[in-house]
């Protein structure tokens, strides 16, 4: 893992990471990973992935509204807001 | 008074010995004059839990109060709390304010349970020592200089320095099952599925589960009967039928097969720690259960594969942390890509962004299979190990840490020492099992624990067998010295 990967992930992750510290964490993410790879060493060619330890569905309901309105106090708890919308910096130029 | 069980504390208020606000008042003195050593709490809810327990004592006197009204309960602030704040540990949530009661709060507090306030945790969940909280590390209360275990330290020291009763806690990797070990208590998870995780903020959502930390078995099951129910809410909630969990604590336990996995005496495990669980193992033979030797031979691929798995998980649910609709938003934002970025990075502490960026690597286009899908595919080996294992065996025993609690930064710089402390706890997780740690004895007068794995839905086996230690061992009496 170097610097440039690791930028390429920041940017996915919307994270910004300081040019000082760029090696460090390429050297404690290339830790995780040589960790991690030790799974190549198995054979998985016959073997389902499992995504949900019960092999659970989802479950599904009937399309109708049931929660209550909470717009107000959604709204109470956000940083910026105006009229019901929250605000954000300018998205279009 | 602090120093009464939960099943004490029903009776007592019963027969009238003190009220609901007068034990609430004792904890919450405790919690005033004591915790500044611990730093346990990151909010106490001192008007709130004195309004509540004046509302249970009301309860009790007109005689229709559920068997938990009235006893004092500390939250972990992973758990969604209306009008409380709820930091989870980090500076992102730091003004987190929620407008709704998770679901095991809202069953707590319709049984008339009082809310002491809420525990300190690594930050989002992610730790197993809680040396990352945005709010200071929490101090083990057996030895002031060492770790209580993660992520939920502030639950497992709150408990152990009797500030609390009992605390909800959760558990993605151990982090109920660790810090009850390295704090001498009994901490419970439950099989995935089984508690609802509505309110409960997400880190890793097909490792999560919510549980528990007391000081006995006992108190664990007349708990688990509250914290259990189906909720539709959650849609990962499995609608299995809940038995009352103390019905069976007082079953002998002749003909009880007991499995030790000879993966979990190997290298790496502390002497005194492996004497410890070794002899609770005697004692589980002597009250009439049969050992058997078993193996769980993909146990090695635990903590890689959880280490692909839960920080790809985690890399998702913690996209929503945006600065737009709650938490921290950083100062003038320039544009959108600005807001995002410095909100999150100024946000969020060195290990969570860590495994955001361990979690993008591994479902990046090109990496998905050779990472995510691989790891799913190690998950389904270590779970058929347990499957086969609960074929021969009900219970399956072992350490539920490597060594009794270390010092504060002694997992130094490489976060994969740091990793390794789960390496008995894990595959549970991965498996969606239910564990339990109690304790089990001392190692240079530091709690050591012994893990209970049961199969699916076997809580309440589990809590009979730990009920069962309890009823013949002293270890979860014993208590940290200073704390009276």
């Amino acid at each position: 893992m170097d610097a440039s990967e690791i930028e390429k992930l920041a940017q996915l992750a919307r994270l910004e990471i300081r040019p000082e510290d760029l090696a460090e964490v390429a050297s404690r993410i290339s830790n995780v990973l040589a960790l991690v790879d030790q799974l190549q060493a198995i054979d998985t060619d016959a073997v389902e992935p499992m995504a949900h330890p019960l092999d659970a569905v989802q479950r599904l309901r009937a399309d109708e509204v049931t929660e209550p309105d909470q717009r107000e106090q959604f709204l109470a708890i956000a940083p910026a807001t105006e009229n019901g919308l929250y605000l954000v910096p300018k998205v279009i130029d | 008074m602090h120093n009464l069980t939960i099943a004490q504390m029903i009776r007592e208020l019963r027969q009238k010995r003190f009220s609901s606000v007068e034990l609430t008042q004792h904890f919450l003195d405790r919690i005033r004059q004591r915790d500044a050593t611990y730093n346990s709490f990151i909010s106490v809810t001192e008007e709130l839990a004195l309004t509540q327990a004046r509302a249970a004592d009301q309860r009790l006197a007109a005689g229709d109060a559920h068997p938990l009204c009235g006893i004092p309960l500390a939250h972990k602030d992973i758990f969604c709390t209306n009008g409380v704040r709820t930091s989870c540990g980090s500076k992102m949530l730091d003004n987190f304010v929620p407008p709704y009661d998770a679901t095991i709060v809202e069953n707590y507090r319709n049984a008339g349970v009082v809310t002491l306030g809420k525990t300190n945790m690594d930050e989002f969940a992610m730790g197993s020592s809680n040396e990352t909280s945005y709010y200071g590390p929490v101090k083990n209360p057996w030895a002031l200089n060492c770790v209580p275990g993660g992520s939920s330290g502030g639950s497992a020291a709150s408990v152990a320095a009797r500030l609390a009763p009992a605390a909800t806690a959760s558990d993605t990797g151990g982090s109920i099952r660790q810090p009850a070990s390295l704090c001498g208590i009994t901490g419970i998870k439950p099989t995935y599925g089984r508690i609802s995780r509505w309110g409960m903020i997400a880190f890793a959502s097909s490792l999560d589960q919510a549980g528990l930390m007391t000081r006995t078995a006992e108190d664990a099951a007349l708990l688990m009967n509250t914290l259990a129910s189906f909720d539709p809410r959650d849609s990962t909630c499995v609608d299995e039928p809940i038995p009352d969990y103390t019905a069976n604590l007082n079953r002998p336990l002749a003909g009880l097969k007991i499995g030790v996995p000879k993966e979990y005496f190997g290298e790496g495990l502390n002497p005194g720690t492996a004497q410890a669980v070794e002899d609770a193992i005697r004692t589980y033979e002597k009250l009439g259960a049969s050992v058997h030797s078993i193996t769980l031979p993909h146990s090695h691929l635990s903590v890689p594969a959880y280490y692909v798995i839960a920080p790809a998980e985690c890399s998702a649910n913690l996209s929503r942390f945006d600065g737009v609709r709650y938490g921290y938003r950083c100062a003038n934002p320039q544009n959108l890509d600005d807001l995002f970025k410095r909100s999150r990075s100024e946000g969020f502490g060195e290990e969570v962004k860590r495994r955001i960026l361990v979690g993008c690597y591994a479902l990046s286009a090109g990496y998905y299979d050779a990472y995510y899908a691989k790891a799913q595919k190690a998950r389904r080996l270590i779970q058929q190990d347990f499957v086969a294992a609960f074929k021969q065996v009900d219970l399956i025993l072992g350490p539920t840490a490597p060594s009794p609690a270390f010092e504060f930064g002694a997992k130094g710089k490489d976060p994969v020492a740091m990793y390794l402390e789960d390496i008995y706890t894990i595959a549970t997780n991965l498996a969606g099992l239910p564990g339990m740690s109690i304790p089990c004895g001392l190692v240079d007068g530091k709690p050591v624990g012994l893990q209970i794995i049961g199969n699916y839905f076997a809580e309440a086996l589990m809590l009979n067998a730990a009920h069962q230690f309890q009823q013949n061992t002293q270890f979860h009496e014993l208590a940290p010295t200073g704390i009276q």
